[in-house]
């Protein structure tokens, strides 16, 4: 009894502070409810319900869950039949039931997001054949799985040449939040881009923090949110000269971003998986570029697809050649970046894309 | 639940007989810690109901008009609140709509999931509440686990052994890799008094970084070494499916239900265990007694790090294939709760185990059905053991009398060890 008075009077003290307007006059609560739910479906045979299971982190991590559901709400936009739904993981554990409990559902179909998923996705599709699936950061494990993955170390091979071609100590710096191979395969390709410049200019420019032939070794942060500690391995990786940091860390690489603002214009970032300008705006002066992660795109035309009635099945690599990684605009630095400079980045690009470059990264999916 | 229902008929009795007989009743309810506990979650689920609402976007967007049509949030909020308990129930106990199928997933398929839940965290909840009543808080069920899932799952995708014989080999391996771990922690308390809370949890950084780095190195990380994840444990070594192999519910349920029978037989029927209670309720008259209270704390470390490896072991060879990062998902933690709701003792913990499991289960359908954030859950979870913790609250909420302390100030004599 008390409770429930009590309890009533937390929610309606709560309500009070935001209660103030009036009801709007066209709509009508119940009907909003279910699409807002992401599960009312019945009522028209024609919605298409895009289901996705996060890995854990949550929908706003800023990082690839982030990412794969605006895939699937740009989808949804553009395409008011497409339904969007997505549930999160707070551990491996909850991999499989969050699959199950999405195939019960009905679901047209369900988008798994992350690789460590793979086991139990390939459980659920051969236990469910004609169920679609798709993953983020997977190859295909069955004929009802369309597998996406990212050739992330091209594009971190264009910013490393870029960073070569920019900087003016001699020295650009690289960190990770894990050492794992998503995070490690953009280091890669940062790594040999360096190397490709020094090899083909004659010149010395060091890499801090990484080193492609010591895949155990490298500067980490352990996080992928922790901001203090990428402000303090930038900081350190300035301070050994380096005035182009790239840190592959999530929200944790923001502390790259402070340490650039403080340094007064002498220290550039290039950011990671998104273009940096838009998701990070607030240290948009002081990135130079970004290396990008097209999973947003590949989910959205994934989606897309779908809901036409063409499944797409097998694999997508995203690679340079079909904008599933590369370069951001420069934005600020647009006009500091020399015309030679850009004209050398298309040719690499183009040379990646024809094969003349190899690139040796290990953690490439094949 | 009758005796929940007893406070509120027992509020006004103005012209009785005896008037004291009311406030004699209600301080007896408020000292049984069975009513507590029922009202504890009571309690919870109220809260956990105003959660669901706020987080239901109907509602959300009705309270922006509360004052011209208040019916339209509260109507919305009884929607949100009923839908969201009723998936609760269907993800943890039974749904009609799955079960219309026929089929033996559909009809035990929620059930199922609460129990493999469930297992792990009543194995990791025996390990923190046996620990509790020798006195110690072993705040490092995460390490245990990790080391005996790492142990048991190396055993399982490494060695190639018989039908039975490599399950029971990589049974024991988990008990021994969480064991040693455990025991570590007791041996560095009774040799140089070192505090089991900060030696468990530093303990528990060692284990998942030294997973982290073993996930990197071949022959343990799964080729072509694209993910941070092991091998996957051979077949011969996996636990079995208890319905068939639709549903999860394994062969670890078992294993759990004997570790609670044993438990208990150790505490109330052996000598080892009138030792550790005895070094749990005053070291110093053990000490008199003649008990060698350090060798108390490291065997019952040892057996409590079994315990949460034999939680690593249903992980590793029942509910999961292959080792990731967060082998241990939560439930080092998660069990301290567990075993806090089950007064620390074997058939309690059980209990609260299959309810905390229920709860897990019923989320993800309750997330996957409603949208409502599976974090609803975990508030629920902290709660009832929140309000189980300050007894003194819930009386007040539910206008009980009582004159008992807290469950957790009995448990929780580790800090002053």
């Amino acid at each position: 009894m008390k409770a429930v008075k009590f309890a009533v009077i937390v929610g309606a003290s709560a309500l009070v502070l935001a209660a103030c307007g009036s009801k709007p006059t066209t709509s009508s609560s119940s009907s909003t409810s279910g699409a807002a739910g992401g599960s009312a479906t019945t009522s028209s045979s024609k919605a298409f319900t895009a289901c996705m299971v996060l890995d854990t982190g949550g929908v706003d991590d800023r990082s690839f869950n982030q990412s794969s559901y605006a895939g699937l709400t740009t989808a949804a936009t553009a395409n008011p039949a497409i339904k969007p739904s997505y549930v999160s993981s707070n551990s491996q554990n909850d991999y499989a039931p969050n699959l199950t409990a999405e195939v019960n559902k009905g679901c047209s179909t369900i988008i798994a997001v992350g690789g460590l998923m793979g086991d139990a996705v390939k459980a659920a599709a051969a236990a469910n054949p004609n169920q679609h699936f798709a993953e983020v950061d997977a190859s295909s494990s069955g004929a009802n799985v369309y597998g996406m993955e990212y050739n992330t170390a091209q594009g971190g091979f264009l910013g490393g040449y870029l960073a070569a071609g920019m900087t003016k100590t001699g020295k650009v710096g690289t960190w990770g939040g894990l050492n794992i191979p998503p995070v490690t395969i953009y280091m890669d390709g940062f790594y040999e881009g360096v190397q490709y410049y020094n090899r083909t200019k004659g010149k010395n420019v060091q890499v801090l923090g990484w080193n492609e032939s010591n895949q155990k070794g490298g500067t980490f942060s352990q996080s992928f949110t922790d901001q203090n500690k990428g402000k303090t391995i930038s900081a350190a990786q300035v301070q050994q000269g380096a005035d182009i940091v790239f840190p592959v860390a999530g929200g944790a690489g923001l502390g790259a971003g402070a340490v650039a603002q403080s340094s007064g214009g002498k220290v550039m970032v290039i950011w990671v998986d998104t273009d940096g300008c838009e998701s990070a705006a607030q240290y948009c002066p002081y990135f130079l570029t970004s290396v990008t992660k097209g999973i947003t795109d590949s989910v959205d035309k994934y989606v897309t697809a779908a809901a036409s009635g063409a499944f797409p099945t097998g694999n997508y690599i995203g690679t340079l050649q079909n904008g599933g990684t590369g370069l951001a605009p420069f934005h600020t630095f647009d006009s500091k970046v020399p015309a030679t400079l850009k004209s050398e980045l298309d040719q690499v690009k183009a040379d990646i894309i024809s094969g003349k470059i190899t690139i040796t990264s290990p953690s490439q999916p094949k | 639940m009758t005796e929940v229902a007893a406070p509120t008929s027992a509020l006004p009795e103005p012209g009785g007989p005896d008037p004291a007989a009311p406030v004699r009743r209600r301080r007896a309810l408020g000292d049984n810690t069975i009513v507590v506990t029922l009202l504890a979650f009571v309690a919870a689920m109220v809260v956990g109901a105003i959660l669901i609402a706020f987080s239901d976007p109907a509602t959300r967007s009705a309270s922006a008009y509360f004052f011209s049509a208040p019916m339209d949030t509260l109507r919305a909020a009884a929607s949100a609140i009923g839908r969201g308990y009723a998936a609760l129930f269907e993800g943890a106990v039974f749904n009609p709509t799955t079960a219309a199928r026929g089929t033996v997933a559909g009809i035990f398929g929620p059930i199922s999931e609460t129990l493999v839940s469930a297992t792990p965290l009543i194995l990791g909840g025996l390990s923190v509440g046996l620990a509790f009543r020798a006195g110690l808080f072993n705040i490092g069920g995460q390490g245990q686990i990790v080391a005996g899932a790492t142990c048991a799952g190396y055993v399982g995708f490494a060695w190639h052994l018989p039908v039975v014989i490599h399950l029971v080999v990589a049974i024991v391996a988990g008990m021994v890799g969480g064991g040693l771990w455990g025991a570590l922690a007791g041996w560095l308390k009774a040799r140089t008094g070192a505090h089991e809370v900060i030696t468990t949890i530093m303990l528990n950084y060692v284990a998942v970084n030294m997973l982290g780095f073993l996930l990197s190195v071949k022959g343990f990380q799964r080729p072509p070494y694209g993910q941070a994840i092991s091998n996957v444990v051979d077949a011969n070594a996996r636990l079995p499916h208890l319905l068939g192999s639709s549903l999860r519910v394994n062969a670890g349920l078992f294993l759990a239900l004997l570790a609670a029978y044993a438990i208990h037989w150790l505490l109330t029927r052996s000598v080892l265990g009138f030792e550790f209670r005895a070094v749990g309720a005053n070291q110093n008259a053990a000490r008199t007694a003649g008990m060698s209270v350090e060798r108390s704390y490291t065997r019952v470390m040892l057996i409590a790090g079994v315990l949460s490896g034999l939680a690593g072991v249903t992980q590793i060879l029942g509910t999961n294939s292959a080792i990731t990062g967060d082998i241990d998902a939560g439930i080092g933690f998660d069990a301290i709760t567990v075993a806090l709701l089950g007064r620390a003792n074997a058939g309690g913990t059980v209990l609260a185990g299959l309810l905390f499991g229920a709860l897990r289960a019923g989320g993800v359908q309750m997330q996957s059905s409603t949208g409502t954030p599976i974090d609803v859950v975990s508030v629920v979870q902290a709660l009832i053991v929140l309000f189980i913790a300050a007894p003194a609250l819930v009386r007040f909420l539910f206008r009980l009398h009582g004159s008992g302390a807290g469950a957790g100030q009995g448990l929780a004599k580790g800090w002053n060890g």
